[in-house]
């Protein structure tokens, strides 16, 4: 059982889909939706969100900043 | 179960955008390297709390726009200039945080003169400085960093020695000058690497605040449309092949 | 009290950039103008005022600095002799594109290339059609005496920043090197912040405050139209510097057949020929443009309707001349004489030249 649960809000319309962040989850929460955004990139989004910690790796490594990270304690 | 929405509440969040970061989306391709940096000076500016305080120099290059992404003053220079532009805005202004944003192609092709001579005075500056071995605006021509063997738009058949000389490691150059503090190599790959990018930064800023003379900060970086890899790739070939040739690290810190 | 002192031109330009408040001093040495940043370091106004100088290691970083300083709202300045001006063009439109003020001295020497270092006027093109890229003007002051080199100082910056446009004193070597009385300025304080702030409040590099918007000092507008519409601007600017700012001056011109067209060293050498002229009878005048941009077109057609013609001197192949005609727009003869590659023309060659032309 994870110590920490973890969520994370993506800016679908900002982000590009570079895929950075799925590359730099650690628990593979993240991964690109089917669905395009306006500017027609695939958004990052929670895939996996049960397996999320809270880490901020994904945010970290965004280029764009479109990534807000959300951490509660579950112990 | 935990639903999200018990999660997602303002009291439980731990990271999200600077706020001097503005809401202009960036102008750069999905998963380039310039983004993260600029989260990262714009962290730095927000922790140590210099916004009022704080210039900034933008090159030319893909980062010319940097001042449309972080919300502080900005003077956007010749090619190549910056240091000099910095060399006067620093001078005028002794009680303010100066810092010039340079790529490969300006830093060390045609500011090569102006880099060398701000750092060897000891300008009281900031230079962040991208090494992607490309020049990504104009359409991904060879830079000076550019490796051998490295396919640009002007080495179609890979850098030759021969031809265009050799890369250059204009950061061990600038460790040998008696004006810089603090000389580093650093990358933004990974969110360990992030974390010392970010570190290498502030004490860049907080160098500038102890009078102590320039702080030179390399971020190696990538350029997946120059290079024409995916941005994942990219990070790739990145570790496999620029890090070999410019390997990461502290190479001065007085 | 008035001051009054011997003084060489170049070190008059490090004197009254001390005493009227400037803050700042960028340059490379180059002949024959080197003694401009020699004074300032000997004289140490840091001590005094403030006022940073620095030697660069080029033109291309001393005018970087300049255009540094000047997004600051400072006031600075450079100079430099030919070919470190055509070093500066570079940034010299920058700072003509960002709408920046600032002062650079050009202490003309013969060129092209390496040329000489002795006294020339062949960079009247340069200096008054813009020099670099880009639809720009710079105003430019041309002084004929040391006193002159004193007063434009502080004239070149109060026109920069009336217009928030650069600033060039376009001398020459004889001028710069020559020694003259002078009565030097009084001293005026450099600007505290809060000045700067109502000066230039509006668009200087001072910090953002959480009260304002950044301030983004630049050239660049990547959409054609939008940049239209600032060229528009830089051109309205254009039309009222010209409009407001054309200054010159005229002498023996009431009763004169004929007109010298000369600015700096050349129109002192003018006046000794208007002297030798009218020993022999021949009536001629002399009309000095001190701002050679903006330039006296106005006052010289007036002159055009009553004069048989007018000879332009210049230590040039003729460069002005082509002003000087688009001003008359052929109502009388326009002729041009000039000496090249450092030779200073003398009075009595340039009556020669006069009768010559005009069969006198």
């Amino acid at each position: 059982m994870a110590k920490f649960r973890g969520a994370i809000v993506v800016d679908n319309e900002k982000c590009k889909g570079c895929g950075l962040c799925v590359a730099a989850c650690p628990t593979k929460v993240i991964d690109l939706h089917p669905d395009v955004n306006g500017k027609g990139y695939h958004y990052a989004y929670m895939k996996e969100p049960e397996a999320c910690i809270g880490c901020a790796s994904c945010a970290m490594v965004c280029p764009d900043s479109v990534i807000s990270v959300y951490k509660i304690n579950v112990q | 179960m935990i639903d999200i929405n018990d999660i997602v509440k303002p009291e439980n969040l731990i990271y999200g955008k600077s706020s001097l970061l503005t809401d202009n989306i960036m102008h750069y391709c999905p998963g380039c390297t310039h983004g993260v940096v600029h989260k990262l000076v714009a962290e730095v500016i927000e922790e140590l709390d210099i916004q009022e305080k704080t210039i900034g120099v933008s090159p030319v290059g893909c980062s010319v726009f940097a001042y449309n992404y972080i919300d502080v003053d900005w003077v956007e220079a010749a090619h190549g200039r910056a240091p000099a532009v910095a060399t006067a805005v620093s001078r005028l202004h002794p009680e303010k945080y100066v810092f010039t944003y340079q790529g490969d192609g300006d830093l060390a092709s045609i500011g090569c003169g102006e880099i060398m001579h701000a750092c060897n005075r000891g300008e009281n500056i900031v230079i962040i400085f991208i090494n992607n071995a490309i020049y990504g605006m104009t359409g991904g021509q060879m830079a000076p960093t550019t490796l051998l063997g490295q396919v640009t738009a002007t080495t179609p058949y890979g850098r030759d020695a021969k031809l265009n000389g050799f890369p250059l490691k204009i950061t061990e150059l600038i460790a040998q000058l008696d004006g810089t503090c603090y000389v580093t190599r650093q990358s933004a790959e990974t969110p360990a690497a992030v974390r010392k990018t970010k570190n290498a930064i502030k004490k860049a800023f907080q160098n500038t605040r102890l009078n102590k003379g320039t702080s030179f900060v390399e971020v190696v970086g990538t350029c997946n449309s120059g290079w024409k890899l995916t941005p994942v790739d990219a990070n790739n070939w990145m570790r496999e092949n620029m890090f070999k040739k410019y390997p990461l690290g502290d190479m001065k810190d007085i | 009290m008035s001051e009054i002192k011997l003084m060489k031109g170049n070190e008059v330009i490090a004197e009254a950039a001390i005493r009227c408040g400037c803050d700042g001093y960028f340059g490379y040495p180059i002949t024959p103008q080197s003694e401009v940043m020699e004074t300032l370091m000997l004289r140490k106004p840091w001590e005094e005022t403030g006022m940073v100088v620095l030697q660069a290691e080029s033109e291309i970083a001393s005018i970087n600095m300049v255009y540094g300083g000047a997004a600051c709202g400072k006031k600075v300045m450079t100079s430099s002799s030919s070919p470190g001006v055509s070093l500066m063009q570079e940034g010299l439109t920058y700072i003509a594109g960002a709408e920046l003020p600032c002062l650079v001295v050009d202490v003309v020497r013969g060129g092209p290339g390496l040329g000489t270092i002795q006294p020339a006027q062949s960079d009247y093109f340069q200096a008054t059609k813009g020099g670099g890229h880009g639809d720009y003007h710079l105003i430019v002051l041309a002084p004929a005496s040391v006193q002159e080199m004193n007063d434009f100082v502080s004239l070149g910056f109060d026109l920069a920043f009336k217009y928030r446009n650069p600033a060039m004193i376009l001398a020459d070597g004889v001028i710069g090197q020559m020694m003259e009385k002078v009565e030097l300025s009084p001293y005026k304080p450099r600007w505290t912040d809060e000045e700067i702030e109502k000066i230039s409040g509006s668009w200087a590099l001072t910090g953002k405050k959480k009260n304002r918007d950044r301030h983004i000092v630049t050239s660049l507008e990547l959409d054609a139209h939008r940049q239209e519409v600032f060229n528009e601007k830089l051109q309205r600017k254009y039309r009222e510097i010209e409009q407001n700012e054309v200054r010159f001056e005229k002498i023996n011109c009431d009763d004169a057949d004929y007109l010298f067209i000369a600015y700096g060293s050349s129109a002192r050498i003018c006046q000794k020929s208007i002297e030798l002229a009218r020993q022999e009878g021949i009536k001629v005048g002399l009309l000095r443009p001190i701002t050679l941009y903006p330039f006296p077109t106005q006052p010289i057609a007036e002159m055009a309707e009553r004069t048989k013609g007018m000879m332009t001197v210049e230590m040039s192949a003729g460069q002005m001349v082509e002003d000087v005609r688009l001003a008359v727009n052929g109502k009388t003869r326009v002729e041009h004489y000039g000496r090249m590659g450092g030779v200073v023309p003398t009075p009595e060659e340039i009556v020669e030249a006069l009768k010559a032309n005009f069969k006198l």
